[in-house]
């Protein structure tokens, strides 16, 4: 038998002290990192391929089988040892640096990009939607007419003939020359008569519009303004009808909580005709002195009635069959209590900081 | 109309209810109460007393005289100092004792003076609010008991209601109409002082009627008036009360009159009339100076009361000065008369003279009740002045009131209720009318109702008088509707892009000026002009909604907001239409070819979407590319592709202005506003703005019906860049638009990812360069096919637009 062919120096590698030597070693160089870099050369000195314990493991195939299995048992404690220790110092490690970074990263998310905001809708186009998605709802549909109009369809047609003092109630706007015929339409009721004489019967229709009166603008009025017409015509149409839908329109617009009222009035366009009133949101008709009702307890928001036989005629509807009845409401006062809007300047000076209360869908 | 309750109650002497509960059932039966002001409630104290003795105090002239008088309050004597001169010892005046307060709130109390005590007050008509002036104390009548109320004594105390009258109840313009719709309301009696005996015909002034515009007039004459006569005190009341200011007797009875009945009068010096009083219509030439002091030219049309001298007076308008009563007038023509509505709505509206007989005879004055005013004028001037009645003319050419026929249950079908035939037959009485028939009733309306002309107008009557609020509730049923119009969708679509795109909406009135029309260089001819403007600075329709709009951002500018976009959806008008030869009857429906006339008369009216934008838009200056991109989306969100070319037109910086094309042709334009233009208007500099034919984009929309889903391609696309070398004045959209023509349809998109300039490209050239992915819906793209593709792209560019491929 051959003496065993390696150096005993390298074999003392394998001796105990000098395993617990190195494993302290190692253990305390861990343990010094104090970057995951340290760590990482702490890492290749005490676990590397040069390392103690890697040289060690290497001596063990010269060991006699005998003395194979401790000096393994030994050397593989000492790694074991070694690496749990490393693992936990980077894991350490790890958890120190990602602390420190995440905290660095910080944003502040209220620091908005600064891109385009978002827009808005004015509320007189907003209602103007609402209110026909009300009346669409019940079947009916929307009609237009034009803003400037023909005099025989804003008045004639509506049994205001030439000289008829009603025509006097509203300031009209007429269009140059003289003797045009063509006036800024004071009200959206000519869209009754278009309506009728392109759709036939039985009609049912909104039409929501500006119209224009000879008006100084202040602040709680304007020449320019919205309204919204309605428009029944069918057989069997009472004034039941026209109540019900108004209604239906008030508690749309004003909800549930406010009364309204229905009082005699007078248009040539409508008989019998009427007023609608809605019970003032602020004082709820309590008699203590109000402000935006002058105490009276009710507000005007719009004219109706049964439209008069004379207007089917012009329309050529047969008055002995068919019957109907229409509204006119004024969009401004509904917005003006909707929104809590003190001056209807606001309304129409084109101010974006007025717009963008709104939103898209007020 | 403003009635004072006490007056309203001497016809309904029976009536309990407050002047509050009257207005409510007044607002009830359609009579619009605006207000009920209260007059009187404030002045307490006021006593009658006698003047004792009067001590002048003289020390204090020139400046002033004042007197030193007793006053017996009828419990003790008082010391008072007066300023005014027109009472002596023994007369009965009105007396604030200390401690009274006088209409406003104003306060008496013992003070000292002038170097005496003064323990109380004599009072004027005006501090009592009798008069509106007043010269001096009042005296009272020498009958009025000592140490009585005043406020009872003069009837100082009262309520008036004011009431908007609307055009079809004239006869509400008088007390007696507004008390017969409280009588009715209350169901109580009532008076009517319009039905009384009248004197029979003669020793009448001659009176002819030579025009249809009058079919009644009444004459009266008196002799022995005297001019000096004072108005009654009660008179003088009721008129201030009513908004009226008394001037003389013979004025202030005709006013009386009118308020009290609501027939107008007209009192002529009689002394001045020469030959037959002839009603008849104005000749050329002639010339009227009206009471005003106005001299008027008249019109063939203006209806005129005149005598062998000439015009006399508008025929109720208003009287002429030639006959006016004066000082020295001591015989009188009273004259009654019924003239044709729309003769007087056109007279007063010709001479700019709204007066109160022209009010009342625009909305029908009772055409029965001519004789009984004169009659009550003349009692009232007899009984101030002692005069005589002497003379009774009555032309009458009156027409008979016609006869209404009314199914007995039409008042039913409208309201959605029934009514009983007695309930219908009450109503139609209260309302004064006569009533005969069973099923179908014939209805004669009383002659103060010319507005009842038909059986919808009775029909009104009915269900007002029994309340509308007794109207039941009931929805119609429309047949199933189709929801909004393809147009009306997508304009609310455009709407909300706006929005999205970061846009504020604003609505703004159509008035511009020609000046910032001009200024914009936009074509003001063609913008219509308002005939009477609100304000002659801005007597245009808007041509484009451009003006408004930057008018709108200078205001927000001005407001200390620098970074503004608006938007509007708005009309604009151009050009002016043919007025139609004759405007349509409206007893038929007007036939196809007088509806397209009655629309040629108006301008066109295009639908359109504006912009402006200033000041910073996503944290840079916000540039004419924005607007370009706004309205490239908003057309996006509408399924719409527009493309965008090169324009050179005013008011915008001929470098930075985009025409939008739709298929080619130009339905909008954005750009830079011109710098000398910005400069001009004040606004700030580089002011994009931009503006589109809504209605083109919506058509274009609607027209594409709905959309074709696309393949979805699951294949891998291949991907080529491509730079290429262009003439600087290329637009790189054009380039893309020609890569993607040349590329056909294996083409999936074109993405512009860099422009570079730099002398190596050569003088005014500029490098694009272009992604290009393709991709086939059933395969997957072969090399060869791609770069096939690419070339054919790049050879197209080449042709259209000389690009060069960059390193070829």
């Amino acid at each position: 038998m051959s003496a065993p062919d390696y150096d005993p120096k390298q074999v003392s590698l394998l001796q105990a002290p000098a395993l617990e030597e190195a494993r302290d070693a190692g253990l305390d160089a861990f343990a010094a990192a104090d970057t995951l870099e340290a760590l990482a050369v702490a890492r290749t000195a005490h676990l590397g391929g040069n390392a103690h314990v890697s040289l060690a493991n290497r001596e063990i195939g010269v060991l006699p089988p005998a003395a194979k299995g401790e000096a393994g048992k030994r050397v593989n404690e000492v790694r074991k040892a070694l690496e749990v220790a490393f693992e936990a110092r980077k894991a350490a490690l790890e958890d120190e640096r990602d602390a420190r970074v995440l905290v660095e990263e910080q944003v502040d998310v209220s620091l908005l990009p600064g891109l385009v905001p978002q827009g808005a809708r004015h509320p007189l186009t907003t209602i103007q939607e609402r209110i026909a998605d009300v009346f669409i709802g019940m079947g009916w549909e929307v009609a237009e007419g034009p803003e400037v109009e023909h005099e025989w369809f804003n008045f004639d047609a509506l049994n205001m003939p030439a000289d008829h003092p009603a025509r006097e109630m509203q300031d009209t706007l007429w269009l140059a020359p003289e003797g045009s015929q063509v006036v800024l339409r004071t009200q959206t009721s000519p869209v009754q008569i278009r309506s009728l004489l392109a759709r036939g019967l039985p009609c049912y229709v909104v039409a929501p519009g500006r119209v224009f009166r000879n008006d100084a603008l202040d602040a709680t009025h304007s020449p320019v303004f919205g309204q919204v017409e309605g428009l029944c015509v069918d057989e069997g149409i009472t004034m039941a009808h026209l109540r019900g839908t108004l209604e239906a329109y008030a508690e749309a617009m004003f909800g549930s909580h406010l009364a309204s009222r229905l009082r005699p009035s007078y248009f040539p366009f409508t008989e019998p005709s009427a007023e609608l009133d809605i019970q003032c949101f602020s004082c709820l008709g309590s008699g203590d002195p109000c402000r935006v009702c002058s105490t009276e307890g009710w507000i005007e928001v719009g004219g109706c009635g049964m439209v008069n036989p004379a207007v089917l005629v012009a329309c050529g509807v047969n008055p002995d069959r068919y019957s109907g009845f229409a509204f006119g409401m004024g969009l401004d006062r509904t917005l003006m209590f909707r929104h809590g809007i003190t001056d209807i300047r606001d309304l129409y000076e084109g101010d974006q900081r007025f717009t963008r209360a709104f939103g898209t869908e007020a | 109309m403003r009635v004072p309750v006490s007056w309203l109650r001497t016809y309904v002497p029976t009536l309990t209810a407050t002047a509050d509960e009257i207005a409510t059932a007044l607002i009830r039966a359609g009579l619009e109460v605006e207000q009920v002001h209260r007059y009187g409630e404030d002045v307490r104290n006021v006593v009658v007393g006698r003047v004792v003795d009067v001590e002048e105090l003289t020390e204090f002239l020139p400046k002033k005289t004042i007197r030193f008088c007793h006053v017996d309050s009828g419990t003790r004597v008082h010391d008072v100092v007066c300023g005014a001169q027109n009472f002596v010892a023994g007369d009965l005046v009105p007396f604030a004792l200390p401690g009274a307060s006088l209409p406003g709130g104003f306060e008496i109390a013992t003070r000292q003076t002038y170097g005496r005590t003064s323990d109380g007050m004599i009072c004027s008509e005006a501090e009592l609010r009798l008069a509106e002036t007043s010269a001096g104390i009042l005296v009272l009548p020498p009958d009025s008991p000592l140490g009585v109320d005043v406020v009872e004594l003069l009837g100082l105390r009262d309520e008036v209601l004011d009431i908007a009258v609307t055009p079809d109840r004239g006869y509400t313009l008088s007390v007696r109409g507004v008390a017969r719709e409280a009588a009715t309301a209350f169901g109580v009696a009532f008076e009517d002082a319009g039905l009384r005996d009248v004197p029979a015909v003669g020793e009448g002034y001659e009176v002819r009627l030579e025009d249809p515009g009058c079919d009644r007039y009444v004459a009266r004459t008196l002799t022995g008036f005297d001019p000096s006569a004072p108005s009654p005190a009660w008179m003088k009341r009721r008129l201030v009360l009513a908004g009226m200011r008394p001037i003389s007797l013979a004025v202030d009875v005709t006013n009386h009159v009118m308020l009290d009945l609501g027939q107008p009068l007209h009192a002529f010096d009689l002394a001045t009339l020469q030959g037959p009083v002839v009603v008849r219509r104005a000749r050329p030439g002639e010339r009227l100076t009206t009471l005003d002091d106005q001299d008027r030219a008249l019109h063939p049309g203006d209806l005129l009361i005149t005598d062998d001298s000439g015009p006399l007076g508008l025929a109720g308008v208003m009287g002429g000065a030639s006959t006016e009563i004066s000082p020295s007038t001591t015989s009188i023509l009273i004259e009654a008369a019924h003239f044709e509505p729309a003769s007087v709505t056109r007279t007063a509206r010709r001479h700019r003279l709204p007066s109160e007989a022209s009010k009342r005879f625009e909305r029908g004055v009772d055409q029965d009740l001519a004789a009984a005013a004169a009659e009550v004028a003349v009692q009232l001037l007899v009984a101030a002045t002692g005069a005589k009645a002497v003379g009774v003319t009555d032309v009458d050419n009156r027409a008979p009131r016609p006869l209404l026929r009314l199914p007995v249950d039409k008042p039913g079908q409208v309201a959605g209720r029934s009514y009983t035939p007695e309930q219908v037959t009450r109503r139609l009485r209260e309302v004064g009318c006569v009533v005969e028939g069973d099923a179908v009733l014939q209805v004669t309306p009383p002659g103060w109702r010319p507005d009842l002309t038909g059986a919808a107008e009775l029909v009104e009557e009915v269900i007002r008088l029994e309340g509308y609020d007794t109207v039941p509730v009931a929805l119609p049923t429309a047949p199933a509707g189709r929801g909004l119009t393809e147009g009306q969708r997508r304009r609310r679509t455009a709407s909300r892009a706006l929005a999205s795109a970061g846009l504020v909406e604003v609505v703004l009135p159509p008035f511009v000026s020609a000046t910032t029309v001009e200024a914009l260089g936009q074509a003001h001819h063609a913008a219509p002009t308002v005939l009477n403007p609100l304000s002659e600075e801005e007597a245009l329709l808007r041509p484009s909604l451009l003006p408004g709009l930057l008018a709108a951002l200078l205001r927000n500018v001005g407001r200390g907001l620098p970074d503004v976009a608006l938007y509007e959806i708005g009309s604009v008008f151009r050009g002016v239409g043919i007025p139609v030869a004759e405007v349509p009857k409206t007893s038929q429906r007007p036939s196809a070819d007088e509806l397209v006339a009655l629309d040629a008369a108006l301008p066109a009216q295009p639908r359109m979407a504006g912009l402006v934008l200033a000041g910073r838009r996503g944290g840079r200056p916000a540039e004419v590319t924005d607007a370009v991109e706004v309205l490239v989306s908003v057309a996006a969100s509408l399924g719409v592709q527009l493309t965008v070319g090169r324009e050179t037109q005013a008011p915008f910086h001929p470098g930075r202005c985009a025409a939008m094309l739709l298929d080619g042709s130009a339905i909008g334009v954005a750009g830079e506003l011109h710098p000398r233009v910005a400069a001009l208007l004040g606004l700030p500099a580089r002011t994009v703005a931009a503006e589109i034919d809504l209605d083109a984009l919506v058509g274009a929309a609607v027209a594409m019906g709905p959309a074709t889903a696309p393949v979805v391609s699951a294949y891998p696309p291949s991907s080529v860049d491509v730079a290429l070398v262009v003439d600087g004045s290329v637009l790189s959209g054009d380039v893309a638009a020609s890569l993607r023509a040349g590329a056909g349809a294996l083409l999936e998109s074109v993405r512009l990812f860099d422009v570079y300039t730099g002398p190596q490209l050569g003088e005014g050239k500029r490098s694009l360069a272009y992604a290009l992915r393709f991709r086939a819906p059933d395969r997957t793209l072969t090399d060869p096919e791609v770069l096939g593709a690419r070339d054919a792209a790049v050879a197209q560019a080449a042709t259209d637009h000389g690009a060069v491929l960059r390193g070829a």
